[in-house]
């Protein structure tokens, strides 16, 4: 028996593994993909937002505001590229103007701190890149950027430090009560529990409606966007948005933290949950960017991508016990600024479990501490020590971000060990670079065989099905 | 400290270091990433390698083959299964392997030989589902010839440069279904003897003048929506084709691999997308030479080899202490039609008889002349062709003693009867 189950493995699902992994209770997180973070928290703009955005006095304000904080601290501690670039918010005219002056009293009202407005000179200044229509600016100081991906997996691999279980390729299918516990269902057995935190993003409508009466619905929003090289990273130095309209913040031109510039997404809701690039939405992304940076070289674009907001028909985030099932809790809906607020809404769940007079009690052993190693970033004398005592750190694998054998296999040997091409990537960067996994990806393959002891033909580009090679050439390979 | 260090173990580092021996360097150094010399290579199995070089057809692996026994048991060393960090202008090269770790090398002079990368499925925005099963032509080139594995059944190759082309014949030799070459230009960006040879002898179709619009699929491919494009490269509407298919190649273009020689300052052409070369192939950087497709892509690897006997004989002239930085330049440049040349720079007055201009047309031309003028519009040499296409690499020679009269700077173009 569980106390706990948390079904998916988000960011958000993480944030609270890693938040209850702080206490005595046994618990589980349930994913149903092959790998944590490989839904709407690995495909969007990679920002924590500053939070003059939300309404005053919502969900979305406060979580957040006290979000943002947290993942300062987070990712400090847990080692996750994190950067307060900070963020301007630009205007054209007269009535983008009064929108900055409404975006910096809603920041001061929900107790963001480094808000400015400038004037268009102001602007060009700091950045030059900037179309020189600009009349004006909110200036965020606090707004971050971070990598999502590493963000959710060194949350919930801390967890998995800590004594929670990760359960992947774990769909849940069926929920039911007996008496005071609950038995979770997926395609590959049942879990017992008191509680359920439903965290299942794009799919948390239809895990409540497993057991509860129908109480929200998801209206899932796609979003498309341009990643280009890290030879057009430095075209500005903080996120630039645009006035928000009422389809979202608008297109963004943003330096990543891999040093790339990320430039999106449109926003349209599609009931498919394809995260499938059009032609239409590239199209309208780069020509909306245009007006804020009219210099973006999209020659320099090396990948595209969708990801799929999971809106709900609620205009905040659901952040309540379900009202029709005792101790089955929904985080939903959580659209942006969910990447920002995830912490703060993982640390109401340990408030829920409180109120129900659960004791909580700390352990006495949690660890707080996460160490990755990034051969790039280190001295010359660093790097000779460490080829000295593991040689596979001496041989580079992904040329184009310099990544290291060693890299790889500590990828491999992780508390939440990557099972595919793509998820070797989203621990170490290999294949992330302008070559996409042109040239690495087949090493990282030939990695993969030999250490997970797999066929060629099992190994996986990303998700379960998405097998890189159909068949063994005539006499070739392991039919040997 | 190394006469030369040459980077890269491929066609052109390796036919740069067989130069360098025979002008009597002591100290050459070959440093290469993978595990055995022969670059890209080992991994093109076809035969047609060699026949400018040797005389001869010969396959990738072969056509290496060659130069490696030449270099067998000579003074040129060799790092393999090494990796160059970066370079700097003093002549400093620091690499990493697993056996020696970091080390900080010193050269007289280097060799830039580190090739090209193949252009991706971002660098065009194709766009659709991120499926498995979209390979660039080289990667799918790599899984099948050196790890003996198919990477589809059903296949739709995008572009058709020469790796995309050679591709199509060896996965239909390997049983698979190739559906159709899609180029958007409305030529091919492959040699003639490509298209004929790997295309219309096994009936697979080539669609000029159309791209893919859309890939779907969830995990892996499941088809391709191909439509035709006009004359600004957009898409027609109504004019859409589906291919039911399990894998997209793509043969969309090469890029000079310059990582390096941007991080050591060296002076890129934003044309060739490598370093800005003298006729002797030297860099911005005074010692620093660079040869092959780390210059500008290259058709043949035979004129690869070409080029790397005159980076690395140059390199062995630097090191004898023959400098030439004092000498006038002369820029060659381009007129429309003419997408670049190598090299770009011109030391007068030349030290050899003539000057070798390589340069490639970005459209097809039929009966034309080349002309070589100077600043005052005078004709310096010109060039008769029958025909002029983007896949193959132009080569001009202009005479010592024309050069000479020309005033200033020259242009390249190209005029069609």
């Amino acid at each position: 028996m569980y106390d706990v189950v948390i079904i998916g493995g988000g960011i958000v699902g993480s944030s609270v593994a890693y938040y209850l992994s702080k206490y005595q209770l046994k618990t589980v997180l349930l994913e149903a993909d092959n790998d944590i973070s490989n839904g709407t928290t690995k495909a969007n703009s990679a920002i924590i937002h500053a939070g003059y955005d939300p309404e005053e006095g919502t969900l979305m304000a406060f979580h957040n505001v006290r979000g943002a904080r947290l993942a300062k601290e987070l990712c400090a501690k847990l080692d996750v590229p994190y950067k307060q670039c900070g963020a301007m918010v630009i205007g054209f005219d007269e009535d983008d103007e009064k929108m900055v002056h409404t975006l910096y009293e809603r920041g001061l009202a929900n107790g963001v701190e480094g808000l400015e407005i400038l004037d268009g000179k102001t602007v060009q200044k700091l950045e030059p890149c900037v179309s020189d229509k600009v009349t004006c600016a909110l200036l965020a100081k606090t707004s971050a950027i971070v990598s999502p991906w590493e963000y959710a997996l060194a949350l919930a691999e801390t967890a998995v430090r800590n004594g929670v279980e990760v359960k992947l390729n774990n769909r849940v299918t069926a929920i039911s009560r007996n008496g005071e516990a609950f038995t979770v269902t997926t395609v590959k057995g049942k879990y017992e529990c008191r509680y359920i935190i439903n965290c299942a993003g794009l799919y948390a409508d239809k895990v409540h409606q497993m057991i509860g009466e129908k109480e929200f619905k998801i209206i899932p929003s796609r979003g498309q966007y341009y990643l280009l090289d890290k030879a057009e990273g430095r075209r500005v130095s903080r996120t630039v948005f645009q006035c928000p309209t009422k389809d979202g913040k608008g297109v963004l031109v943003s330096p990543t933290v891999h040093g790339n510039l990320i430039v999106g997404p449109d926003a349209e809701d599609n009931d498919d949950f394809s995260v499938a690039t059009t032609t239409e939405g590239l199209n309208f992304v780069r020509n909306a960017s245009k007006k804020s940076i009219p210099t973006v070289d999209f020659r320099e674009n090396i990948r595209n991508f969708a990801g799929v907001r999971a809106k709900s028909d609620r205009p905040d985030f659901i952040l309540e016990e379900s009202r029709s099932v005792k101790n089955f809790y929904n985080i939903a809906g959580i659209k942006s600024p969910g990447l920002s607020s995830a912490p703060s809404l993982a640390l109401e769940a340990v408030q829920w479990l409180r109120s129900k007079g659960e004791q909580l009690k700390e352990k006495d052993n949690f660890i707080d501490e996460r160490k990755r190693i990034r051969f790039k970033e280190l001295s010359g004398e660093e790097k000779q020590e460490l080829i000295r005592k593991e040689p596979a750190y001496g041989r580079v694998i992904c040329r184009c971000e310099t990544i290291t054998e060693g890299e790889i296999l500590n990828a491999l040997r992780t508390p939440i060990p990557a099972v595919s091409i793509d998820g070797v990537k989203r621990r170490c960067n290999a294949g992330m670079g302008r070559c996409q996994g042109g040239f690495c990806s087949e090493r990282v393959a030939e990695i993969l065989m030999k250490e997970l002891h797999l066929d060629g033909l099992e190994v996986l580009q990303d998700k379960e099905g998405s097998n890189v090679l159909v068949d063994y050439s005539k006499g070739g390979s392991s039919n040997v | 400290m190394y006469d030369v260090i040459i980077i890269g173990g491929g066609p052109a580092g390796l036919a740069s270091a067989k130069a360098c021996l025979d002008k009597g360097l002591e100290k050459v150094l070959i440093v290469e990433r993978d595990k055995e010399l022969g670059g890209i290579l080992n991994q093109c199995i076809h035969n047609g390698f060699g026949l400018h070089m040797f005389k001869e057809e010969l396959t990738g692996p072969e056509f290496a083959g060659r130069f490696i026994d030449m270099l067998r048991d000579t003074k040129v060393e060799v790092m393999l299964d090494t990796m160059v960090l970066s370079i700097e202008d003093d002549h400093t090269v620091h690499v990493i392997n697993t056996v020696n770790g970091y080390q900080c090398l010193k050269a007289k002079s280097i060799i830039l030989a580190m090739g090209c990368r193949e252009r991706t499925r971002g660098a065009i925005a194709i766009p659709g589902t991120r499926a498995a099963g979209v390979f660039t032509a080289g990667t799918a080139q790599r899984y099948m010839n050196i790890d003996g594995y198919m990477v589809g059944k059903r296949v739709v190759i995008l572009g058709s440069g020469d790796i995309g082309l050679i591709m199509a014949r060896r996965m239909t030799l390997e049983g698979a279904k190739v559906l159709a070459c899609v180029e958007i230009n409305p030529y091919s960006g492959g040699l003639a003897r490509n298209i004929k040879q790997c295309l219309e002898d096994f009936n697979i179709p080539l669609y000029l003048s159309h791209t893919i619009t859309d890939i779907r699929g969830e995990n892996r491919v499941e088809g391709v929506t191909v439509s035709k494009v006009d004359g600004h490269f957009q898409p027609i509407k109504g004019t859409e084709m589906y291919f039911d298919c399990d894998t997209v190649l793509l043969s969309v273009g090469l890029i000079p691999e310059n990582e390096l020689s941007k991080a050591a300052n060296i002076r890129i052409d934003p044309r060739t997308r490598g370093p800005v070369v003298y006729e002797n192939m030297e860099t911005s950087a005074e010692g620093i030479f660079a040869c092959g497709n780390v210059v500008h892509v290259h058709d043949l690897a035979d004129n690869v080899a070409l080029e790397a006997k005159k980076a690395g004989e140059s390199a062995a002239e630097y090191v004898s202490g023959l400098r030439r930085a004092d000498k006038k330049v002369v820029e060659i440049k381009t007129l429309p039609g003419v997408g670049y040349t190598v090299p770009q720079h011109v030391r007068v007055p030349l030290d050899n008889k003539f000057v070798e201009v390589f340069f490639r047309v970005n459209r097809v031309f039929g009966n034309s002349v080349i002309l070589v003028k100077d600043e005052k519009d005078n004709v310096i040499s010109q060039f008769k062709r029958e025909f002029i296409v983007p896949g193959s690499m132009e080569k001009i020679i202009i005479p010592k003693v024309m050069l000479e009269k020309a005033e200033g700077n020259l242009t390249v173009s190209v005029k069609e009867d």
